[in-house]
C-alpha cells in the first residue's frame, strides 16, 4: 500500500460513510504523513459542519420579495381558474345551444313529414 | 394562528395562506443562507429562495412530514439553485465581500476575543474556499458536509446519479483540504513551484 493510494481513498472514508479497507487502516497506523492528512480531513469536516449553525442575514427586501412572489403567483392562479371557469361556461353554453338547435331541427323535421303525409 | 412549526405546516396544508406566510417568516433566513452558499451572491440567492418558496407552496400537499419542514425546504432550495445555475450560461465566481464574511463570525460575548477573531478568520477562509470551488462541486459538499443531506437526496435534487454525487464530494473535499489545510510537504512543493517559476521568468 502506497501513500498515494491512501491519499485517493481518504476523502471517501474520512466521515465513516465508506468502510475503510484493512490495508488502508494498517498503512495509516504506520505512516505519519497519512496520519497528518487524515487529521487535516477531520479538521475540514468539523469546520464545514460548524457552518450549519450559522445563519446569514438575508439581503434587504428578501422576505418582501418572497411574499410578493407568492402573492403574484396566487393572483395568477386565481385569474387562471377564473378564465378556466368562464371557458367551461362558454363551452357549456355552446353545448346547450347546439343541443337546443338539434332538438328544434328534429321537431321541425317531424312536423314537415306529418304535413307531407296529410297532403 | 398557530406558532409551532408543525402546527403551521398542518394549517398551511389545510389551505391557510396566512400560516404559510408565517412558515416563510420562520424559515426564510435558513433557506436564504443555503441559497447564498450554493450561488455565491445575494441577488441569485434572493431569486432562488423566491422560487423555492413558490415551489414549496405549490407542492405542500406532497410534504409527507417524514422529514422536518426545514430539511424539506433545503431539498427544494437545492433543486431550485441547481435549476437556476443550470439556466445561466456563465457562472459568476465573485469573491464574497467583507460584509458577508463578517456576518457569519461567531460574536457571542462569552467567547474570548482572540478566539473569536481566529474563528472568524477560519470561517472567512472556509467560505472563500467554498466559493472558489466549481458550482457543481460546491453544491454537493455544502449539502452533504454542512447540511448533512443523504447522498440519495443530493443526487435526486441535483439530477445526477448517486455515484456522480459521491465522486464530486470526494473531489471537493480534496480541493478544500489542500487549500485550507495543506500538509507541510504540499506547502513546500507549492513554494518550490513558485521558486521554479520565478527562475523560469
Amino acid at each position: 500500500m502506497q501513500c498515494e493510494q491512501v491519499h485517493e481513498a481518504l476523502p471517501e472514508i474520512v466521515d465513516g460513510g465508506q468502510h475503510a479497507d484493512a490495508t488502508i487502516v494498517d498503512h495509516v497506523q504506520g505512516c505519519l504523513r497519512c496520519q497528518a492528512e487524515l487529521v487535516q480531513y477531520r479538521k475540514l469536516l468539523k469546520a464545514l459542519h460548524s457552518l450549519r449553525t450559522e445563519v446569514l442575514e438575508p439581503a434587504p427586501g428578501t422576505l418582501t420579495g418572497i411574499l410578493a412572489h407568492l402573492e403574484a403567483a396566487g393572483e395568477r392562479g386565481a385569474i387562471r381558474s377564473l378564465l378556466h371557469g368562464r371557458k367551461a361556461a362558454y363551452v357549456g353554453g355552446i353545448a346547450v345551444a347546439t343541443a337546443a338547435a338539434g332538438a328544434g331541427a328534429i321537431v321541425l323535421l317531424g312536423r314537415g313529414k306529418r304535413r307531407v303525409k296529410v297532403a | 394562528m398557530p406558532t409551532d412549526l408543525a402546527d403551521l405546516v398542518a394549517a398551511a396544508m389545510d389551505g391557510d395562506r396566512a400560516a404559510f406566510e408565517e412558515l416563510v417568516k420562520a424559515t426564510y433566513a435558513d433557506a436564504y443562507t443555503l441559497a447564498y452558499r450554493l450561488t455565491g451572491n445575494e441577488e441569485d440567492a434572493r431569486d432562488v429562495v423566491q422560487d423555492a418558496y413558490l415551489r414549496a407552496y405549490k407542492g405542500l400537499k406532497n410534504f409527507r412530514g417524514d422529514a422536518s419542514f426545514s430539511t424539506w425546504m433545503y431539498r427544494i432550495t437545492a433543486n431550485a439553485a441547481s435549476t437556476y445555475l443550470a439556466k445561466r450560461t456563465k457562472f459568476r465566481h465573485e469573491d464574497i465581500d467583507d460584509e458577508a464574511t463578517t456576518s457569519i463570525a461567531d460574536d457571542r460575548p462569552e467567547v474570548d476575543p482572540e478566539q473569536r477573531a481566529d474563528a472568524a478568520a477560519e470561517r472567512t477562509r472556509l467560505n472563500e474556499a467554498l466559493q472558489a470551488l466549481p458550482p457543481d462541486m460546491r453544491a454537493v459538499v455544502v449539502l452533504r458536509d454542512v447540511y448533512d443531506l443523504p447522498h440519495e437526496a443530493i443526487a435526486a435534487e441535483l439530477g445526477i446519479t448517486e455515484g456522480a454525487a459521491k465522486v464530486r464530494l470526494h473531489r471537493a473535499r480534496r480541493k478544500l483540504r489542500e487549500r485550507l489545510f495543506p500538509l507541510r510537504i504540499e506547502a513546500k512543493d507549492a513554494a518550490g513551484e513558485g521558486e521554479e517559476s520565478r527562475h523560469a521568468v
